[in-house]
């Protein structure tokens, strides 16, 4: 893991190492990125019974109405913060505990330390499950935490920031691109959290803490989640592909334009609210310049693609990971849309918006989890996935319905717009789009049956590697 | 400098998160800092939009109000808006309403004045429910619409009162009919039902007159309506007229909302209940 090894770019950074050479068994422990991937799973089908409920709710098919600990309202916020404390963050902590002490040769501050995040952050994620149910939420969008959770999870963000930032910062030498992402997503996240949980509770009220609502909205999206989800991109397609990443100079591009557009763009998310047009106005140039950073980023990806594209068939991880990053310029494109006001006029509060959210947190970051772990859990279990077409019905289920609800959400938002505009009574805004509710609870379903079958297929690959013998010194053909 | 450790960690996580902090979030707050913030105490005083609503509440649901809050009063007034904001925030009803009326896409037709700054100025707006989607309609300018039966109806069983409405029952918002009210129930089925008046007297004269003697003999009198009215014998587990402390509250809360503006649909000059019921016909 030197720059030697990597000769394009010896001026530069070193790019991630191959496996073989590397004996990782001291630096990583695997039984924790185990134990956070299974974790993350499990809230994703908390997740998924949230979002089913409110579904089934929106087409009036909840078999469960009336009951207090199901109501939907509750669950809906159960949905999101499931997926994104639950789901991505855990999913995190484990890629970043595989990643981390492989690009820094150390391994994290401390293991006691990791066992210590690992428990404290399920008591996080679930006392604000509990909270939820019982109907504390905290009126923060995305930030629904109880706030007596709020300081805890703020700890567990700095001590986490302390675990794996130590390695990173005592490292000599040149930093990787996914570490420039890493160390400035540990910062960002926790003024983040901070930011949004504490001042519009306790410090702001009306139309500035509006402006932090939308900042820490955004902020989520863009400085916690995106920035380490590209960082283990850079880090695990170079890897899959076993060649370097296309241009440095675009990895540059790429980084500084987030660090520096992508927060100044919270305003968007309230336009024609009370927060002043020339704030406003701020908040949709900046959004239509990052579009140009997601550019660059994509374009370097698909750079680095070139000449290999048969991977996309053949190698499961680089399928998700590309199918991703499709989705993820699609995203984006659509986002320099969105945010003009005209687009604003007709899309704000409908379901446009729901099925932009879905496509980016299911589609794109989601969907690279899932590619993660179709790569990990075979090198973690020491076997070969138990069925290959089981990974491909994983694929196929999840792509198929995350595709088909984003199209039906936009096209029913398009409708609800319309409808609204036209000042025809509000149920006829509802019974118009009930078609493409019923969509897309059959769309969601499709993505439910996609992970359960990847749960199935990791359970079946978990007993087989307990029935055969300890894998000998020959690796094991992992056939991804 | 950019690929440096310094320099990613304090331009890039610190240098520019600050720049984005000040720029959207510092300068709102300057621009709204001679704006004071007026607390639950202040938004109930003198509104008697709010109160007027409010002690509608406390006539047409005399037991459960007495039993909950008391007497209907701004203090009161204020302690159910405190409680009616935390079960519109804890029910994530601002999951499916929005607070504010934007200046495009007719929404000045459908619910009035566009949203202004002042408005938002106040503790209940601690976080801001401006809300981001819309399942039903925009609710910042719901207050005096509807009545307060509709809404006790509506929250009990939205279909009901707007057919095919997907908006989830709350229940929960409810507790069961006492024997008192289920009297006067039927009292006022009497006046289409003469059964209904036969019954009644028949349990007065049974019983007593007073609540106190029928609540002493309640499960008695409940099996003699069970047997005549077995659909309003039900009530007594769970009824739409008998809202309880959230219930009342949350009622209260969507009754307050758009209070402030002049557009708000009572205009009727405010006259304290008692007077109004002395004198119906003023
Ligand atoms: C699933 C989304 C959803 C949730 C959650 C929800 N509502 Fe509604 N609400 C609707 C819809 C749709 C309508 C329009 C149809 C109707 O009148 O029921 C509506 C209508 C209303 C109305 C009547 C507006 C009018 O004058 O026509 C009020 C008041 C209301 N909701 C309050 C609430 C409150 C308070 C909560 C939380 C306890 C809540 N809603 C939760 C969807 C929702």
């Amino acid at each position: 893991m030197t720059a030697e090894q990597v000769p394009a770019n010896n001026q530069t950074a070193a790019a991630p190492t191959d496996e073989s050479k590397l004996d990782a068994a001291h630096l990583v422990d695997e039984r924790l990125v185990l134990w956070f991937f299974l974790a993350g799973l499990t809230y994703l089908m908390v997740s998924f019974a949230g979002g089913l409920l409110m579904a089934l709710q929106l087409v009036k098919w909840n078999p469960l109405e009336g009951v207090e600990i199901l109501s939907p309202g509750r669950w809906r916020l159960i949905h999101t913060n499931a997926v994104a404390y639950g789901f991505i963050a855990n999913s995190f902590l484990g890629a970043l505990h595989w990643a981390i002490p492989r690009l820094t040769l150390k391994p994290v501050l401390s293991k006691p330390l990791s066992y210590f995040i690992f428990v404290a952050w399920q008591v996080v994620v679930l006392s604000t499950a509990a909270g939820l149910i019982l109907g504390e939420a905290q009126a923060v969008e995305w930030g629904e935490t109880p706030v007596w959770i709020d300081p805890l999870a703020l700890a567990g963000l700095a001590l986490v920031a302390i675990n794996f930032g130590t390695p990173i910062i005592q490292m000599k030498g040149p930093m990787y691109v996914t570490l420039w992402y890493f160390l400035a997503a540990f910062v960002w996240t926790f003024l983040t959290y901070a930011m949004g949980n504490f001042i519009p509770e306790y410090y702001l009220s009306g139309t500035s803490a509006g402006a932090v609502a939308g900042l820490f909205i955004h902020d989520l999206v863009g400085l916690f989640v995106t920035p380490l989800a590209w960082g283990l991109m850079y880090y695990f397609v170079p890897i899959l592909l076993k060649k370097p990443i296309w241009s440095h100079g675009l990895s540059l591009v790429g980084f500084w334009g987030l660090a520096f557009f992508y927060p100044l763009q919270g305003i968007h998310h309230f336009l024609y609210t009370p927060i002043p047009d020339f704030l406003e106005y701020g908040a949709v140039i900046s959004t239509i310049a990052v579009e140009f950073v997601v550019t660059t980023v994509v374009i370097n990806f698909f750079g680095t693609l070139w000449g290999s594209g048969r991977a996309v068939v053949t190698n499961l991880p680089i399928r998700w990971f590309y199918t991703g990053m499709v989705l993820y310029f699609v995203t984006c494109a659509q986002c320099a849309l969105q945010v003009t006001r005209s687009f604003q006029q007709v899309i704000h509060f409908t379901d446009w918006v729901v099925g932009h959210a879905h496509l980016v947190m299911f589609g794109v970051f989601s969907v690279w989890f899932f590619g993660m772990m179709t790569y990990l859990f075979p090198r973690l279990f020491k076997t070969s996935w138990w069925s290959r077409s089981l990974c491909e019905w994983h694929f196929w289920l999840s792509a198929g319905g995350i595709t088909v609800m984003f199209l039906t959400l936009t096209l029913a938002g398009l409708f609800e717009g319309y409808f609204w505009n036209s000042l025809r009574p509000w149920q006829d805004s509802i019974d118009g789009v009930w078609g493409f509710w019923v969509v897309r609870l059959f769309a969601g379903l499709s993505m439910i049956a996609g992970q359960l079958v990847f749960v199935l297929n990791i359970f079946m690959t978990w007993r087989k590697s307990k029935q055969t013998a300890p894998a000998s010194s020959a690796a094991p053909a992992y056939a991804t | 400098m950019f690929e440096s450790k310094s320099g990613i960690l304090l331009i890039g996580g610190l240098g520019f998160f600050l720049l984005s902090f000040l720029s959207n979030v510092v300068v709102s707050v300057l621009l709204y800092q001679d704006m004071p913030e007026q607390s639950v105490e202040e938004l109930a005083e003198q509104n008697t939009n709010a109160l007027y609503l409010w002690q509608d509440l406390s006539v047409r649901y005399p037991e459960a109000f007495k039993k909950h809050f008391g007497e209907a009063n701004e203090k009161t007034l204020a302690e159910a808006l405190e409680v009616g904001h935390k079960a519109y925030v804890g029910e994530a009803c601002w999951h499916c309403h929005s607070q504010f009326v934007r200046p495009v896409s007719n929404e000045e037709s459908r619910w009035g004045a566009v949203a202004s700054s002042e408005e938002y100025q106040n503790e209940l707006n601690r976080p801001v429910l401006w809300g981001t989607r819309r399942v039903g309609p925009d609710l910042s300018r719901e207050g005096g619409r509807r009545g307060n039966d509709w809404h006790a109806v509506h929250f009990f069983d939205p279909p009901s009162v707007s057919t095919r409405s997907p908006m989830p029952k709350y229940p929960w918002f409810f507790e069961g009919l006492s024997i008192t009210a289920a009297m006067r129930r039927l009292d006022t089925m009497a006046v289409q039902d003469e059964a209904a008046g036969e019954l009644a007297d028949e349990i007065r004269s049974e019983f007593g007159e007073t609540d106190e003697e029928l609540t002493k003999s309640a499960s008695k009198a409940w099996g003699m309506i069970r047997k005549q009215y077995p659909e309003l014998a039900k009530e007594r587990e769970l009824s739409p007229d008998a809202p309880n402390k959230r219930g009342l509250a949350m009622i209260a809360y969507v009754q307050w909302l758009g209070s402030w503006l002049e557009q708000y649909p009572l205009y009727e000059q405010y006259t304290p209940i008692a007077e109004q019921i002395a004198n119906p016909l003023e």
